[in-house]
């Protein structure tokens, strides 16, 4: 925001040539590789490539054959039912976890790093982990078992009906700690006097969080509501790790369905109409909340 | 909003007590109350809910097969063998190749230190130019490069792959390098963006009077002043490109796969008996790398988390 002052100097143009110089990568980073890849994905996403894109166009042909292709609708099903649970949990759970540490607790470090370090884990170790723990021979259910509740049964990861589920779980652990960091920040936020307020008059601390803290923390929620949705929509190493779509195509997503038709099918115009798909969702994530942040006058 | 402001003695109880009760008089809050027997009782269940896969993996890769087979995952082992870290290490087998995680592990590293120093220093120069050299339409490309932060690479990953072929490098180190420095711009830039913005104007105007140029104060005020959100940068990239399995797997040969895709290729291979006790070492291996930066970096992982998540 600062350096407007500079502009309009003299020797403005030779001096500003280092600076346009310099930000030579920025600039094609931005606009061949974002924007011109962007376009050029969702214009080929019109055509019938197979395995080198040829720019042969057939209308709506891949978005049709996709969303009459079984493992597409699978895909987003699974998308649905993991973003779905995803943002009510690691909402919920992440922000019961700020909320606790923000009582002045001791230990706050400890139990912070404890929180948070699976974050810096890949998904790839994050799905093999869990794709142990959930082994239904030696994991959970076997110990279970073997404490002599012989019939329980938990295998999600071999029960096509809820393999979705096992993913979850793994999805969450590595990614609560995030949104408790990000919601701590924001309790740290509020105004202490607002708390002190609340407890002169007599207001409960959990209605204090539930009508006062939480719609005060509105751009806080937004922004990390973002931050989630978006990266649910990526969802690609986890599911390959820990189940590779299987058993069958139960755990398939969307990511995985582009990568596979892009570079193991060969066949380009699918990847590409799916991945648009992928785009219009994300779109359709961030233009109103684009709006709502930039564009109205009237923030929370 | 307040009906009856009643003015207490004694500091105000936890609030979840019913107001409106005769004041009790003070009451020190740091007792083994129910309060903190439940704060802190759930803080600790959570706790050891997030540090179990850890300890299981742990427990796991220092067990023999047999033990694994008769045992249940929680138990901790009862003969420690360091046998299956050296076979993840030196001979766990992906397809033909027989020696083990250790060329992902080199692989990784010659794929993450190059990128890490070759993005940060373009985003913090482009950072530099945002903040202090502003020209006509960066705005402009900037706003685009924050908004390509949400766009899926899915989308961009193929047209990347034609540019790159066209310049010969598909399937290189070099390519790969390039495509985690594109990907590393919008949240770099922006964090380099507005650290600068908030460093006093007065220095840049003072270098300016003095006759320093674009490069000269960035080396030696910029740079100089700087250093913590470059220590915060390498943790993001470090970690990040480290973590990366995606870019590994579409833009390099499977000589240069990086640690994270070995991985999943010994764990997930579908031929001979699964070693449960080597894959968990092979986990653990390639999770080390960015669990020591996590641990040893502490707060600063946290700043660099939360700049980058404030996108936009």
């Amino acid at each position: 925001m600062t350096g407007q002052a500079h502009t309009g100097r003299p020797s403005k143009l030779l001096r500003n040539l280092s600076s346009k110089i310099a930000s030579i990568p920025m600039m094609l980073t931005a606009v061949v590789i974002f924007l011109g890849g962007t376009v050029w994905t969702v214009i080929y996403s019109f055509t019938n490539s197979k395995l080198l894109p040829r720019a042969k166009f057939v209308g709506f042909d891949q978005y049709e054959r996709l969303w009459s292709a079984p493992r597409w609708i699978v895909s987003i099903e699974n998308l649905a039912i993991y973003g779905i649970f995803t943002l009510i949990f690691s909402l919920v759970v992440g922000f019961l976890l700020a909320a606790l540490m923000d009582q002045k607790i001791r230990f706050e470090n400890t139990f912070r790093t404890i929180f948070l370090y699976p974050f810096a884990l890949s998904f790839i170790v994050t799905g093999l982990v869990w794709q142990w723990i959930l082994n239904p021979e030696f994991g959970v259910q076997s110990v279970v078992r073997s404490l002599g509740w012989t019939s329980f049964t938990f295998d999600p990861l071999y029960n096509s009906d809820i393999v979705i589920y096992g993913v979850l779980i793994a999805g969450l652990w590595q990614g609560t700690g995030l949104v408790m960091c990000l919601l701590l920040a924001g309790l740290r936020g509020i105004d202490e006097d607002i708390w002190k307020a609340a407890r002169v008059d007599g207001i409960p601390m959990w209605k204090t969080y539930l009508f006062i803290v939480i719609p005060m923390m509105r751009p806080v929620f937004i922004t990390t509501l973002v931050i989630i949705a978006s990266g649910i929509v990526k969802v690609y190493d986890l599911v390959v790790a820990q189940t590779s779509g299987g058993p069958g195509i139960s755990s398939e997503v969307p990511a995985k369905y582009v990568y596979d038709y892009m570079f193991q099918a060969q066949n380009l115009g699918q990847g590409f109409a799916a991945s648009t798909m992928m785009l219009l969702t994300v779109a359709i994530i961030i233009i109103p909340w684009a709006y709502l942040e930039f564009g109205g006058r009237k923030r929370g | 909003m307040a009906e009856t402001v009643s003015i207490k003695p004694g500091p105000a109880l936890a609030a979840a007590t019913k107001a409106g009760i005769e004041p009790r008089g003070a009451k020190p809050r740091r007792t083994l109350s129910g309060r903190n027997i439940m704060l802190y009782g759930t803080l600790a269940v959570a706790a050891l809910y997030y540090l179990l896969p850890l300890y299981v993996m742990v427990v796991t890769s220092l067990k023999g097969m047999p033990e694994i087979r008769l045992g249940n995952i929680f138990s901790p082992p009862l003969e420690v063998t360091f046998e299956p870290w050296a076979k993840a290490w030196a001979t766990a087998c992906t397809g033909l190749n027989c020696d083990g995680l250790s060329r992902g592990f080199w692989n990784s590293v010659r794929i993450t230190v190059p990128s890490t120093l070759i993005s940060i220093l373009v985003a913090s120069v482009n950072g530099y130019a945002l903040a202090n050299w502003k020209f006509k339409g960066a705005d402009l490309f900037f706003t685009i490069l924050i908004v390509g932060a949400f766009i899926p690479y899915q989308v961009m990953i193929y047209p990347i792959v034609i540019v790159l072929r066209e310049l010969g490098i598909y399937g290189t180190l070099t390519g790969l390098i390039i495509v985690h420095t594109i990907f590393g711009m919008p949240i770099l830039t922006l964090l380099f963006r507005n650290y600068f913005s908030s460093l006093p104007e007065e220095l840049f105007k003072a270098a300016r009077i003095d006759g320093a140029g674009f490069w000269q104060i960035y080396f030696r005020i910029m740079l100089p002043m700087s250093l913590p959100i470059f220590v915060v940068a390498m943790i993001l990239q470090i970690t990040g490109i480290w973590n990366d399995f995606l870019f590994g797997v579409v833009f390099t040969r499977p000589e240069y796969y990086p640690m994270t895709v070995q991985l999943n290729n010994i764990v997930n291979s579908v031929q001979g008996v699964k070693e449960y006790n080597v894959n968990m070492a092979a986990t653990l291996l390639t999770g080390a790398v960015p669990l020591i930066v996590y641990f040893v970096s502490g707060r600063l992982f946290v700043r660099g988390i939360a700049a980058g998540a404030v996108k936009g």
